[in-house]
């Protein structure tokens, strides 16, 4: 045990949004000299603990020790004062302005530019990343961004980062150097909290761990005493592992459903995402889709759930695909509006004459019961359900079988669907309900096309796998380090 | 409910309070606005039913609007076109008596959707704010129909800047018993109680709520062309301004004047953000601003209190409106933040 | 021809004036993502307010009355956008609604009946000795109102401060990604409501100086849709200072085309030219909007 103070210490922090408790009494000390990991499942309150820390989110008790000294962070103008800086998981990048300017923004007084320069390339000796001063951050890899977004938080002089999920974005190799550079900053006497909710690459890279389940601290070791036996056991509350048994399908593939022959797609800005593409999806199958974040996975999935045009080639797919979108606010719902609009919007355009609203209630009754949403009636605005009741009727609503309202095919319930990060923001049961309900839709036919940013999850449940890299798409075998390597182009 | 019976005392409050600071004789300024309004029934009929008519019509025309989420700020400019065309069909075809004037009401509602056709376009094309097109072409209507009385469309003897009078035959008639209400006030009800018809029941009218509640949403879980959704409405709302014009034309000034519009079209944005932009709380809201300026008017020729005061009224009415959305809102963000950090927690 | 021509600058530079104040300080809000349709309304009850200011206090209290009804609008759009979370468009609209209200009622309660020419203490023109003696542009450019030579500073120091500060960096930071900006330390809601209110107080003096430099009286609704034009300018400006400072000038220069023409004694209906303004910004919006880039989070929910 350090005698020195802790670099950071997190007292008794506890924090409510409405009517749910996110954090619980949590304590949290950071050693200088350490890389200090955050584990839990999505939702567990690793990323509001840290936001508290950096004045993002104010909590209702608890208190802040840096140093040893009690400080009032209400803003992250106070963190960036004391030393604190956060990596977030998504970028707080300005995409028009340049490296320079965004490491210069929270300055005071003059803009000189000489300075501005000088300092990113003091950073970048500092760190040994290569940084452009003058390249404007929009075009830029994702990877260099998150290395500009490290710089800014060096640029302040933090001596306590925090890093939120960094490799989520990265590929393997482009993680594994990253780590060791974490490793290197930590090594030289400041103190690192790294959170992520990957279990071998905190056990990797980390001295010290804690689990947070909940909203609340199970765990907190050091890493060498931790396995990854205890620690699954903490994050998921059971002494069963997390399931990396990969259940197949039963039954074969079908008929194809999707066909996609020669497909070109170019981004809004003309970018080109995928070249000459081919491939085909059956009934009774998932295609598991893998790639590093901006490798077209986001343009190809729109194309095929028929939301996207391709700039050459041809997608054969059925009249109605079921979409669901990662951004679920902006994309697949009305938040204003009642259960019953929210499912009638998915045929809304095809729609003639009078609104059936007897059926679409009847149908909105049905799915909710089918899929266990929970709600006080099908009348509440589904703002007021959870993120997971409100994914699950989405889910619902694109998997759906209680409308005659479309042309039938066959006797087919549903040909086809497009998923995109489906679990994200859910806990581990609707997680659980949501692989479930895929896996059955699988089996009763459907052709289900799934990109998961989480390579485990995609591989859990995919049938065959495809990877997306630098405009090219290839079929590879259900194997992590294979698809890992894909995903890098090797 | 509570929030806005409380908005509207609220109202009445600062109409007393008003009074007072400008140092008016308060009992006779309210005896005058309610008299001037629905006290007699020559004032209900005359004065402010003939005035709900085109607040209705162009109140239905914003809701409309606003709803597919289009700023029309127009339908003051609309309704001008749908006047002039109206008065121009009208004045044409005098001796072909209801066929002249069911296709010269047609030709007003063509009017004020062509005029909005032309802020439509430039959104569409050119991704024009809405807001500021709608408020130019308001200016260049009105100049354009200050050209129009005093030029090609004047009067016989070039006295008065004006057209000349419509036949007697084209006009929309007067109902009997009803001092100077006139049929038009059946074709308001009407259009108004359909499109709110429309908009809950059928399949367009559900599109129409859900681009403008969500383009993003509409055009990706719905399928729906969002684009041409939101011309097609603003469109629409012009015709329903356009038409409002031609009623009044045809019914109330039998002639096409530079001041058509005491800002009907302005106050219609009123009348629809207090009815909720719901084309059946229109038929309400369009009434209780007729009834404030037909008392205002009172209230300015008896007791000497410049009508601009109900401009400040209606003001205040859409920031209570404004105000008691926004209350509402923060109460329900409680469920929401969780939602969002949870999602943003991985 | 040159006879004509230094009329014509002047008048052009005279009719610029308020357009361009009024558009320096919306544009102020917009790089902070902010629309302010208020504007008009500001711009409104700044004219009002130095009608009242001049009245008591000759033209300082003018334009002190200016800014103080500028100020006024300007405040209101803030508290009701970034305290209340209304919607931006929405309130725009009431305030303008409210101070054409406001201003009319209070306009006919404390100076009597229909408008009667009111006059209020204007400020002259100022010649700046030397550069006037300039050639051509001389008398045109420095014959003005001081309020006419302070617009000429204010728009490059605008432009100096926006990109040559970190003040400046900031707010254009938050007009394009606030989240960006308040993670790096800065304090979006301060800056945007300092933002709106500096824009509240350049509208005011736009309709001040409608009355203490030019009209030297007030009339109901003066502003005659100024402020929506310069809605326009600041789009045709691209966001700029100084490509608001020509839009403005551009502006002037077809308002003032009207007198051009009479001194060419070209007969055309007078409609025109009132029209011409609007017809203008239509004209600009369609050419302007496609190309310029509009910071990127503009007009979004607060």
């Amino acid at each position: 045990m350090s005698t020195s103070p802790p670099a950071l210490a997190l007292e008794g922090i506890s924090k409510r949004f409405g009517a749910v408790q996110a954090l619980r009494d949590v304590s949290l000390r950071v050693e200088p000299g350490t890389i200090h990991a955050l584990l839990g499942e999505n939702g567990a309150g690793k990323t509001t603990l840290m936001h508290v820390a950096f004045g993002l989110v104010s909590s209702n008790t608890g208190s802040v020790y840096v140093d040893s000294a009690r400080v009032e962070i209400r803003s992250p103008a106070d963190a960036i004062a004391i030393g604190l800086g956060m990596v977030h998981q998504h970028f707080s990048l300005v995409p028009a302005m340049t490296v320079a300017e965004n490491l210069a923004l929270g300055g005071h007084g003059v803009l000189r530019t000489r300075e501005m320069v000088d300092t990113v390339r003091h950073i970048a000796d500092l760190t040994g990343f290569a940084l452009d001063p003058s390249a404007r951050v929009e075009n830029l890899s994702i990877g260099a961004q998150q290395r500009v977004e490290i710089a800014k938080a060096l640029a302040r002089q933090a001596r306590i980062l925090i890093l939120d999920e960094p490799t989520a974005v990265l590929a393997p190799s482009e993680a594994e150097d990253l780590l060791r550079w974490i490793r290197r900053f930590a090594d030289a006497g400041h103190a690192v909290v790294l959170i992520t909710h990957k279990l071998s690459e905190a056990l990797a890279v980390a001295d010290h761990v804690t689990v947070l389940r909940h909203g609340r601290v199970v765990y907190d070791d050091a890493a060498a005493r931790s396995s990854v036996h205890g620690l699954t056991a903490a994050m998921l509350g059971t002494d069963a592992l997390a399931s990396t048994e990969y259940v197949r399908a039963g039954g074969t593939a079908g008929a194809a459903v999707f066909v996609a022959k020669g497909v070109t797609i170019r981004d809004e800005r003309g970018t080109l995402r995928l070249r000459d593409a081919s491939f085909v999806v059956h009934e009774r199958e998932i295609l598991g889709v893998a790639g590093v974040e901006g490798a077209g996975q986001h343009e190809l999935l729109r194309a095929l759930a028929g939301r996207a045009k391709v700039d050459a080639g041809v997608i054969e797919r059925p009249p109605r695909v079921g979409f669901v979108p990662e951004d679920r606010h902006r994309d697949a719902v009305l938040l204003d509006r009642s259960l019953t609009d929210n499912v009638a919007l998915r045929d809304a355009a095809r729609r003639r004459g009078r609104m059936p609203w007897a059926a679409i209630r009847a149908k909105t009754q049905n799915l909710m019961s089918e899929f266990d949403v929970r709600a006080p009636s099908r009348n509440v605005p589904l703002r007021s359900l959870s993120g997971g009741n409100q994914q699950k009727l989405v889910v619902a609503r694109e998997m759906g079988t209680g409308d005659r309202a479309a042309p039938a095919r066959g006797a087919h319930p549903v040909a086809a669907l497009v998923v995109e990060n489906p679990t994200r923001g859910l806990d581990v049961r609707a997680t659980a309900d949501v692989h479930a309900r895929l896996r059955m839709a699988r089996d009763q036919g459907a052709a289900i096309v799934l990109y998961s940013s989480d390579l485990d999850e995609v591989l859990a449940l995919a049938s065959r796998m495809i990877v997306l890299h630098g405009g090219e798409l290839r079929e590879m075998p259900l194997d992590r380090h294979a698809v890992g390597r894909a995903m890098l182009g090797a | 409910m509570l929030l806005a019976l409380g908005g509207v005392a609220a109202i009445i409050c600062a109409i007393v309070l008003l009074l007072l600071l400008g140092g008016y004789d308060v009992p006779s300024a309210l005896i005058a606005l309610w008299t001037g309004s629905v006290g007699t029934w020559y004032a209900f009929t005359s004065a402010t039913l003939v005035r709900a008519i085109p607040l209705m019509l162009t109140g239905c025309a914003v809701a409309v609007a606003f709803r597919a989420g289009v700023f029309n700020i127009g339908a003051e400019g609309q309704l001008l076109a749908g006047g002039t065309g109206a008065a121009a069909i009208a004045l044409a075809f005098p001796s072909a008596g209801p066929v002249a004037l069911a296709i010269a009401l047609i030709a007003g509602a063509a009017a004020g959707a062509g005029w909005a056709g032309i802020a439509a376009l430039l959104r569409e094309r050119f991704g024009v704010l809405e807001v500021i097109s709608t408020i130019m072409l308001n200016f260049v209507a009105l100049y354009a129909v200050s050209f129009l009385v005093r030029g090609p469309l004047q009067e016989p003897t070039h006295a008065y800047p004006q057209s000349s009078s419509i036949a007697e035959t084209v006009r929309l008639a007067r109902l009997p018993g009803a001092g100077r209400l006139h049929v038009g006030i059946l074709i308001a009800l009407a259009i108004t109680l359909g499109v709110g018809w429309w908009l809950r029941h059928t399949a367009a009218g559900f599109r129409l709520q859900v681009v403008g509640e969500s383009p993003t949403a509409a055009a990706s879980a719905g399928l729906i062309d969002v684009r041409r959704t939101s011309a097609l409405a603003f469109v629409a709302s012009g015709a329903l301004a356009g038409l409002a014009g031609a009623i009044e034309v045809l019914g109330v000034t039998y002639a096409l004047y530079e001041d058509l519009s005491p800002g009907y079209g302005y106050t219609a944005i009123a009348v629809a953000l207090l009815a909720g932009l719901d084309p059946w709380r229109v038929v309400l809201t369009s009434l209780l601003f007729a009834a404030l300026e037909a008392g205002a008017g009172a209230m300015q020729r008896d007791a000497n209190v410049p009508s601009t005061l109900v401009a400040v009224i209606e003001a205040l009415l859409i920031v209570t409106v404004v105000a008691t959305q926004a209350i509402r809102r923060r109460r329900s963000v409680g469920a929401r933040t969780d939602d969002l950090e949870l999602e943003v927690t991985t | 021809m040159s006879d004509a021509l230094a009329p014509f600058l002047a008048a052009t530079i005279r009719t610029a004036t308020p357009l361009a104040l009024a558009a320096l300080g919306e544009l102020l809000v917009e790089r902070a993502g902010l629309i302010n349709i208020g504007i008009e309304g500001a711009v409104l009850s700044g004219a009002f307010g130095a009608l009242a200011g001049a009245t008591a206090g000759g033209v300082a209290g003018g334009y002190a009355g200016a800014m103080a009804g500028g100020l006024l609008v300007g405040s209101l759009f803030a508290f009701c956008v970034l305290v209340l979370r209304a919607d931006q468009i929405i309130t725009g609209m009431a305030l303008t609604l409210l101070s054409v209200g406001v201003t009319g009622t209070l306009y006919r309660a404390w100076y009597g009946a229909s408008g009667a020419a009111l006059h209020a203490p204007t400020s002259a023109p100022r010649a700046i000795v030397g550069l006037v003696s300039i050639p051509l542009l001389g008398e045109a450019l420095f014959r003005q109102p001081l309020i006419t030579y302070f617009t000429y500073l204010l728009a490059p120091a605008i432009a100096w401060w926006l990109y040559r500060t970190h003040g400046g960096l900031a707010l254009r930071a938050i007009g394009e990604r606030p989240d960006a900006a308040a993670s790096a330390g800065v304090r979006v809601g301060r800056m945007q409501a300092l933002a709106v209110l500096v824009g509240g107080l350049l509208a005011g003096l736009a309709g001040g100086t409608l009355v203490l430099a030019q009209a030297g009286t007030f009339v109901e609704n003066m502003s005659a849709g100024r402020g929506f034009i310069a809605l326009a300018i600041v789009v045709l400006g691209r966001w700029r200072p100084l490509g608001v400072a020509f839009g403005a000038l551009l502006f002037g220069a077809a308002s003032a085309m009207q007198y051009a023409f009479q001194a060419m004694g070209w007969n055309v209906p007078y409609q025109i030219f009132l029209a011409v303004p609007y017809l203008l910004t239509l004209a600009a919006l369609a050419g302007a909007m496609g190309r310029a880039r509009a910071p990127a989070a503009l007009g979004r929910p607060t």
